[in-house]
């Protein structure tokens, strides 16, 4: 007798039977091919569903709930049901397992422990709905020093010698994570740009190339030259505020890309400049790059192509040695430096390198900020982080840890109206987000999610805003690398050394 | 630097009316035995593609990097001596000649145009490029023609006079590659290269595209992941006709020569040669 | 006055930093005649409700006419082992010209009174260090490494005067009246910690630059680490000490304008900097984005004395003028004040018949008032950022593409 292992079932779709019109507008919804109608009522698969909640927001008579399968497997601490399935899609199926989004093992995030100060008596704090605070940055690479030469016979007279290096200005200091078209829907894509534009930020296009659509949002957008140089031509390089190399991404260090060829329509084979229907298979390493020295070289061609014009930087993984490798990029000439910790999302990624490769973000940028300024750079880069930026919160404290720019994906999608049903690499979004289909592609309505995406922002900043407040800074600039004002509260002091903050109460 | 450049494309201008060929510009990379910087070389040819010579001529390069780097447009460029690495580097339209060898990843990310290397070519040529073609005379090195890919109408081409090594065509992605394995002495003679026509993993990861052999070695056990030997069809015979008979005219050898060994094709096995590798169930 | 922690702070307080409310006064001579100490500490005693009689100091420009072309040391020891020990570093890193203790008035019934100590020191030459940098070096040795000793001073023709008392009792310590110097700076305190210690009083100086200052810093923490890339220790958990190391690196160290570094100090709000025209907007920003970390936040209001090399008077405040500072100019034109409250003013006046001042002014928030010896008010704090300045772009030299 042949047993199945199946895999058991997470989540039970409950329709309430009285309530439930049969319009069937659950079934034409459900992407995953859940819910049908025999004819008599509305059944569901339960075992196809991954509870992305769509048919339970779209049923008009408000009937479906999506409740979790009450079946119970042998509890054990160790072997956790997560782990008991892993085994079994395993040796049923023989494959590298995927996974999208980030990593979701419970690990202790440093952020929720970490607090922030706040002014008492010595030091007023500042009302920012009623005074200025400012939080512009400039993103691009600065000299160490200006050169003003003043006239030796008249005191008043100053001339500024310097030239700075290409140099634009954001009004947060947030940027949108690099999500390729392929990833994400051209939809969702537009919704990114138009948001950035509107309030002044940038969004990374991913390696996937740029849509010549988008064009017009180039100078709110940074285009990422990766080991596949999808979509990598000249008007790619000059379509855009900066371009960054990337090396790694938190979800998959040292891990290429893979973007199956079912999901090469003719839109993506536009953007990636690749036939329809065949794979686009990033490379592990980038075959230009096999030390650091090519990494130089990339950074001067991609500058000498652009005839220095933009800011050129560079996107690593945070690995255990982030910050030796920061310094050689910063020495390269990057004029920026991205730090994805090892949180970060993705479209697809296998499990095991999603879940167990890289370090916590709030370490590398801590490492990598003490490392710079040991090394005399860091003031000349722009230093850009992400990898589980999840709110305004967790922004404020990387920033005061050291980046100038806190960069987030997860909470762009989750606006939009991603559910973090985590099963983006199958392209079946019910919502629009992570898929191709042109019939859930069109569920996305760009102005309403580009709205939301704006709202989201908005609010970020007027909390930071609060924040600095609060701490009497008038400005973002003050609060950078400003660890004086965080204080730890977690379990191991140790954390709290690297990371350069005082232990609560000290 | 503004200043010299202009003295310089002034000066040549003149020597150049004097001949009658005025598109055409002469650029000395190392002025009394200096080699100059490359950042200065390349804004020397900005100047001059800016004052509408499109025929230039660099004379003593050495190891300058990005020559020709995102250049656009009908020119030629000529260079004697040895260009640096990431030679034509996103280039999209001109011609660039060698009149030696040339380093790693020239024709790197290239879009369009053409390469002629009248020499050895150094490892990872070709890489990502999407378009244009690159002729070798001699032999390359390793990961050469990596992940090349085609779109449209744009299909790039790549031919190696002599052999390549290891890691030809790997994850490549679209064009083809020519590999003849001949040897063009410094007489003019040409010789079969005695170097295996290539080395091992070869094609590894294709999954779109072809690699033509012209060898009788057995090389099935040098095949990489996802590659497979096919006889040479019909098809694949004019496929490469063109391109044969263009490359010999370019280096001047007699068509003869190529048909004393037959060709050997490699494709993918398939479009997807890692499909299986992956699972994703919801654990 | 308090007659213990000379040097340093009793290590239960260390590591954390002294918050303070202060006053903050000075005066410089135009002309550069030398007057006595008194008219400075009338100005600074008259605002005794700034201080809690756990800190004062005081800073003479000009004191030392006959060694003024060498680094004049002014020194904290605990112990006469320090003492020798300091001396014996700085012996070995150049020439004692002169070393001397600084006369005071110690009350006999202490039983362990600092020794205060100055010495003329002429640093030995090196080929790939400025004197200046060696200066810093030292200082930064000495403060951190010689147990019990502590540099109050180091600057050429100056000296500076703290300990931990009422502002009026360290003034008749150190024999403050007997000292003339064309720009005196005068400070008294209000610190949280009840300690208070004698090396943590104001002024803080380094080299020929020394800064009174009245509140905190909430950027602190970007400063200092901005700092630690250019070799400053911040070891004295004192915002204040931010402040010297800043002017030393950006007008010392970056040769700045004066007018310059005070922008970049206090710049001018983005908003502010768009209604200016294309080029001041460059100057400016350009200003804002290398200096970012160098700006300082929270309320402050600080009076520096400079002499690199024309000796110079500077008041600023933070942009939202959120601690006081008012200035004045005599009616001769030739003394510039600077002071917490007017009041330091009128006490002058009131106690003279014969003077007056012409003008007393509030500066603009974020803006330099700066006096110069010889120069007058080059600038009085009231005008917008570049007015006044003939500023200009040349913009031709990019700074290196890559370290």
């Amino acid at each position: 007798m042949a047993i199945v292992h199946e895999i058991l079932n997470y989540f039970k779709v409950e329709i309430n039977r009285e309530q439930c019109k049969k319009c069937k507008r659950c079934v034409n919804h459900c992407s995953y091919g859940v819910l049908s109608f025999n004819g008599e009522k509305i059944v569901s698969d339960d075992q196809k569903c991954v509870a992305c909640q769509r048919c339970a927001v779209m049923c008009p008579g408000n009937a479906i709930r999506i409740v979790q399968n009450e079946s119970f497997l042998p509890p054990h601490g160790n072997y956790t049901r997560k782990i008991r399935n892993i085994i079994w899609a395993q040796s049923g199926d023989g494959g590298v397992l995927l996974a999208a989004t980030g990593n979701d093992r419970p690990i202790r995030s440093i952020f929720d422990d970490l607090l922030l100060d706040a002014c008492q008596v010595t030091n007023p704090s500042i009302d920012p709905l009623r005074e200025k605070i400012e939080t512009k940055i400039f993103f691009g690479r600065r000299p160490e020093k200006l050169t003003f030469v003043s006239d030796q016979d008249d005191l008043e007279g100053v001339s500024l010698k310097t030239k700075l290096m290409p140099n634009f200005e954001m009004d947060m200091p947030i940027m949108v994570g690099h999500m390729s078209l392929g990833s994400i829907s051209y939809n969702a894509c537009h919704a990114i740009y138009k948001a950035a534009k509107e309030l002044n930020i940038v969004a990374g296009t991913g390696e996937g190339g740029l849509h010549p659509d988008f064009f017009e949002y180039a100078p709110n957008i940074i285009t990422e030259v990766a080991s596949g140089r999808f979509g990598v031509d000249l008007n790619y390089l000059h379509n855009a505020a900066a371009l960054e190399i990337k090396i790694g991404q938190g979800a998959k260090p040292g891990h290429g890309g893979h973007l199956p060829g079912e999901k090469v329509s003719s839109l993506i084979s536009q953007t990636r400049m690749i036939p329809k229907g065949s794979d686009a298979l990033s490379p592990y390493p980038h075959h230009d790059i096999y030390s650091i020295e090519d990494l130089a070289q990339l950074i001067a061609a991609l500058k000498e192509a652009t005839r220095y014009k933009v800011p050129v930087g560079v996107k690593i993984a945070a690995v255990h040695n982030s910050a030796p490798i920061a310094v050689g990029i910063v020495r390269g000439g990057a004029d920026f430096l991205t730090l994805d910790g090892f949180r970060g999302g993705t479209g697809a990624a296998p499990r095991i390198i999603r879940n167990h490769a890289g370090i916590p973000i709030e370490l590398a940028i801590a490492a990598v900020d003490e490392r710079l300024r040991q090394e005399g750079l860091r003031d000349q880069v722009t230093l850009i982080a992400g990898g589980s930026i999840r709110y305004s919160a967790d922004l404020i404290k990387a920033i005061a840890l050291g980046a100038d720019i806190g960069m987030c994906a997860m909470p762009v999608l989750i606006a939009m109206g991603c559910r973090v049903c985590q099963q983006c690499f199958r392209g079946l979004c019910s919502w629009g987000i992570a898929t191709q289909q042109k019939y859930l592609v069109k569920r996305l309505d760009v102005d309403i999610a580009k709205n939301r995406i704006k709202n989201l922002f908005h609010s970020w900043n007027e909390e930071l805003k609060e924040v600095l407040g609060a701490m009497g800074i008038d400005s973002v600039e003050s609060l950078r690398s400003n660890r004086d004002r965080l204080r730890y509260i977690g379990p191991n002091p140790h954390i709290a050394e690297i990371l350069g903050v005082k232990h609560a109460g000290e | 630097m503004l200043v010299n450049k202009n003295m310089i494309v002034e000066k040549t201008k003149q020597k150049i009316y004097e001949i009658g060929m005025d598109d055409m510009i002469e650029i000395d990379a190392a002025p009394n035995g200096n080699p100059i910087d490359y950042r200065n070389l390349n804004t020397q040819i900005h100047g001059a593609i800016n004052e509408n010579f499109t025929n230039i001529i660099l004379n003593n390069v050495c190891g300058q990097r990005f020559i020709g780097a995102g250049l656009q447009g009908n020119i030629e460029i000529t260079i004697n001596g040895i260009p640096g690495n990431d030679l034509g580097i996103f280039m999209d339209g001109p011609i660039i000649k060698v009149n030696g060898n040339c380093e790693d990843q020239s024709g790197n990310t290239m879009n369009h145009g053409k390469m002629i290397i009248d020499g050895d070519g150094g490892d990872v040529i070709g890489l990502s490029s999407r378009g244009g073609k690159i002729y070798v005379k001699g032999d390359v090195g390793y990961r050469v023609g990596i992940h090349m890919k085609e779109y449209e109408d744009q299909f790039p081409t790549l031919i190696i006079g002599g052999t390549a090594k290891d890691f030809l065509g790997e994850s490549m992605a679209g064009g083809k590659i020519i590999v003849l394995g001949l040897k063009i002495l410094q007489d003019g003679t040409i010789i079969e290269n005695p170097q295996p026509i290539c080395g091992s993993e070869l094609g590894t990861g294709i999954h779109r595209g072809a690699i033509f052999l012209r060898t009788d070695e057995n090389i099935e056990d040098r095949l990489g992941v996802g590659a497979k030997i096919f006889e040479l069809s019909e098809e694949d015979q004019k496929e490469i006709e063109n391109d044969i008979k263009d490359f010999c005219e370019t280096f001047n050898i007699p068509i003869t020569t190529i048909d004393e060994k037959p060709f050997k094709v490699i494709k993918p096995i398939s479009k997807r040669p890692f499909e299986s590798n992956y699972c994703g169930y919801l654990v | 006055m308090r007659w213990e922690n000379y040097t340093s702070l009793p290590e239960q307080y260390r590591n954390q930093r002294v918050f303070d409310g202060c006053g903050i006064s000075g005066f410089i001579n135009i002309d550069g005649s030398r007057v006595s100490g008194d008219k400075v500490i009338d100005m600074i005693s008259i605002l005794k409700e700034r201080e809690n009689g756990l800190g004062a100091g005081f800073a003479a420009y000009g004191i030392y006419p006959k060694y003024k072309d060498y680094y004049a040391f002014h020194f904290l020891f605990d112990t006469i082992a320090a003492k020798t020990n300091t001396l014996h570093y700085l012996g070995n890193n150049g020439t004692i010209i002169a070393s001397e203790a600084i006369p005071t008035n110690t009350p006999t019934n202490i039983d362990n009174p600092p020794i205060i100590w100055r010495a003329f020191f002429d640093p030995k030459k090196s080929n790939n260090l400025e004197p200046d940098e060696i200066i810093l070096k030292i200082v930064m040795e000495i403060n951190a490494n010689i147990n019990n000793a502590f540099v109050m001073s180091s600057g050429k023709d100056m000296g500076v005067f703290k300990g931990n008392g009422w502002s009026h009792e360290i003034a008749d310590f150190y024999m403050i009246s007997g000292y003339n110097a064309y720009m005196w700076l005068a400070h008294s305190r209000f610190p949280t910690n009840t300690p208070g210690w004698w090396g943590g009083a104001h002024p803080f100086n380094l080299l020929n630059c020394s800064v009174i200052h009245n509140g905190e810093i909430t950027s602190y923490g970007t400063n200092q680490r901005y700092l630690s890339s250019y070799g400053y220790k911040c070891t004295l958990f004192t915002d204040t000490e931010v402040i010297a190391y800043l002017f030393d690196l950006l007008c010392r160290k970056h040769k700045l304008p004066l007018s310059i570094a005070t922008m970049a100090l206090a710049p001018p709000l983005y908003d502010e900097i768009e209604k200016l025209d294309k080029k001041d907007q460059i100057i400016l920003k350009s200003i804002r984005a290398t200096y970012r970390s160098a700006m300082l936040n929270g309320p402050f209001s600080i009076v520096v004395g400079y002499s690199n090399p024309v000796p110079t008077m500077i008041g600023l405040t933070d942009r939202k003028k959120l601690r006081p500072l008012v200035a004045a100019i005599s009616d001769d034109e030739n003394t510039i004040y600077m002071s917490s409250e007017e009041a330091s003013f009128k006490r002058l006046t009131s106690s003279n018949n014969n003077f007056s001042m012409k003008e007393i002014w509030h500066p603009k928030s974020g803006t330099a008032t700066i006096a110069m010896l010889g120069k007058g008010l080059v600038r009085n704090g009231l005008e917008p950022s570049l007015m006044k300045l003939k500023s200009k772009y040349e913009g031709g030299l990019v700074n290196g593409n890559c370290a």
